[in-house]
This record gives structure tokens, C-alpha cells and sequence, in this order.
């Protein structure tokens, strides 16, 4: 299994994400963000958390302009599987890969702590090893992480059951508690929360290997 | 040949930040402020022959996220 990471200037949860995706199995090749094709024969492009060109203009706006985006999105569309990690995610958002837009937190400060998630839908290849209903629990760490769709949207979300991850409580405002969602054909995932943070005792807490490793049994039995 | 271009939050996007400035302004004692909202103003220097489509196709594809923010340009 080949799993790529991509580097942004100002990426810094990208050697975390390599680690997460190394330990559950995978090969992995990191990918300057001017590269313009990535690596052949790859399952999964993890985009990293991080500070993206400084999160100038939005967060996420100019790496979603970047080549090797360009490259990732035509991935997605042959229906590779891409996971998208707080800044991550708000490049899916801002290249719409995913719906919806990340925000300045409600409560406008930078919020970084243990954060108390419910696992909303075991039925995708990232979510797969939990169990329906699952507390876990992943550190947070983000000043945009204020999840918001329209009302259409949120109802298609749930109707199409494609949000993977609410908040217990609420730390950024999100609206329905949303944490983390997934594409229509349910191969990418965006989340604010941190699972590559705990894949490992001496972190503190493992609840975010089940994520990686979902992801390597549903990409071997493909 | 310059163009400016206002990115605003579109009307009932919650806006924290504008939120945070009229409740400043209102502790500051300023009472009559009934809403804020904050945007962004980005001044383009443009070469000759450049169009106001081109500028459009800029804030569609870059400057405005416009799931949630509405633009305005103004050539001069």
C-alpha cells in the first residue's frame, strides 16, 4: 500500500502524518506542493495540518490553487481515497472536494486540547474499525475550525449519512457539531481533529490508530 | 489601471469577528453601533488590456470563497 503526504510551505503535521500512515503499514512518499504528479500506484494522498502559505488570504485558499492540487483532485476523481487533516481539510473545502467552509472559531481564539468525539458513521473506509456511537478521543488544535453549510447541504450530509465525526459539546461553533466529513462517493474525508496526534501510548491515547488502520483493511481487501 | 476588489461575508453568515468589534466599540461606550460587519479590501495593480472579466474569473477562482462571501470590483 503507497501512501502519499503532501508538503506545503508552512505544512507541520506532515512527518506526524507519514509516521500514522508508516506505522498502520503504508509506503510512504512525501510530495512538494509544485510537484505536478504524484507518485504512481498510490492508494491514499494524506494532506497534513499545518499553516499553508501562512493561511494568507483564507486558510487553505492559495495550496488549494497549488499544482500538485490540481494533480490530487483529478486522484479523487478516479476515486482515490484522500484524508484531509485541519488544514487539510480546509484545502478539501477550498479546492470542493468537500462541501462546506471552515471559519473563524465562534469563539475567536485559537482552541488546543483533548477534544471528545462520537464516531457518526463506521460505513466508510476511514471509519470502518470503530464501533457505532464510539467516544473517542483526539486532540484539537485550530483558529478556523468552524465548520458551516447551508441548510440543503447539512440535510443532504445527513441524509446521505456522510458526516463521520461530531464534537461532544462544541469547541468552534460547528454547525450540528460537525468534526469531520465525507465525499459523495465516501473516499475523502476531512477532519479538524488530530488522529496522526494519537496512534501511540507514549502520545497519551490511541484512538486515531483505528483510522489508519480502517484504512489499510479496506484498501488491501480492495 | 487598478482594480479593487470588496470581499464581504454574504448577509446571515455569522460573522464572529464583526461580532467582536461591535461589542468592543459598545463597552468603549460607543452605543450606537447596531452591526458590524468585517471584509476584506485587495487592490490589484493590472497591466494594460487586462479586463474586468479577467478580475472576475480572479475572485471566482481565488480571492472569494463564494460559498459564504460575496465580492464587489470597482476598475479605476
Amino acid at each position: 500500500m503507497r501512501a502519499a503526504v503532501l508538503v506545503f510551505p508552512g505544512s507541520n503535521c506532515d512527518r506526524d502524518l507519514a509516521v500514522a500512515f508508516q506505522r498502520a503499514g503504508f509506503d510512504t512518499h512525501m510530495v512538494w506542493h509544485k510537484d505536478t504528479e504524484l507518485p504512481e500506484r498510490l492508494d491514499v494522498v494524506g494532506v497534513p495540518g499545518g499553516f499553508s502559505y501562512g493561511d494568507y488570504l483564507r486558510c487553505g485558499a492559495i495550496a488549494a490553487q497549488s499544482p500538485i492540487m490540481r494533480a490530487v483532485a483529478g486522484f479523487a476523481a478516479r476515486g482515490g481515497h484522500v484524508l484531509g487533516i485541519c488544514n487539510g481539510f480546509q484545502v478539501l473545502c477550498e479546492t470542493r472536494l468537500l462541501p462546506g467552509v471552515l471559519m473563524r472559531n465562534a469563539g475567536l481564539k485559537f482552541t488546543c486540547k483533548m477534544q471528545a468525539l462520537t464516531v457518526e458513521t463506521t460505513d466508510s473506509p476511514f471509519t470502518s474499525a470503530y464501533k457505532p456511537g464510539q467516544e473517542i478521543v483526539i486532540p484539537v488544535a485550530h483558529h478556523d475550525g468552524n465548520y458551516q453549510i447551508d441548510a440543503d447541504g447539512l440535510a443532504r450530509l445527513q441524509g446521505e449519512d456522510r458526516i463521520a465525526f461530531a464534537y461532544e459539546g462544541n469547541p468552534n461553533g460547528s454547525v450540528a457539531h460537525i468534526a469531520g466529513v465525507l465525499s459523495e462517493n465516501r473516499r475523502v474525508l476531512g477532519l479538524m481533529p488530530h488522529p496522526e496526534r494519537v496512534v501511540d501510548e507514549a502520545h497519551g491515547g490511541t484512538d486515531g490508530a483505528p483510522l489508519f488502520a480502517s484504512l489499510a483493511e479496506a484498501l488491501v481487501s480492495a | 489601471m487598478k482594480a479593487t476588489v470588496t470581499v464581504m461575508l454574504k448577509p446571515g453568515v455569522l460573522d464572529p469577528q464583526g461580532e467582536a468589534v461591535k461589542s468592543a466599540l459598545g463597552s468603549m461606550g460607543f452605543d450606537g453601533v447596531e452591526g458590524v460587519r468585517q471584509g476584506k479590501v485587495i487592490e490589484l495593480d493590472l497591466a494594460p488590456g487586462t479586463t474586468e472579466a479577467q478580475v472576475t474569473e480572479m475572485c471566482e477562482k481565488l480571492l472569494a470563497n463564494t460559498v459564504i462571501e460575496s465580492y464587489r470590483v470597482e476598475i479605476a
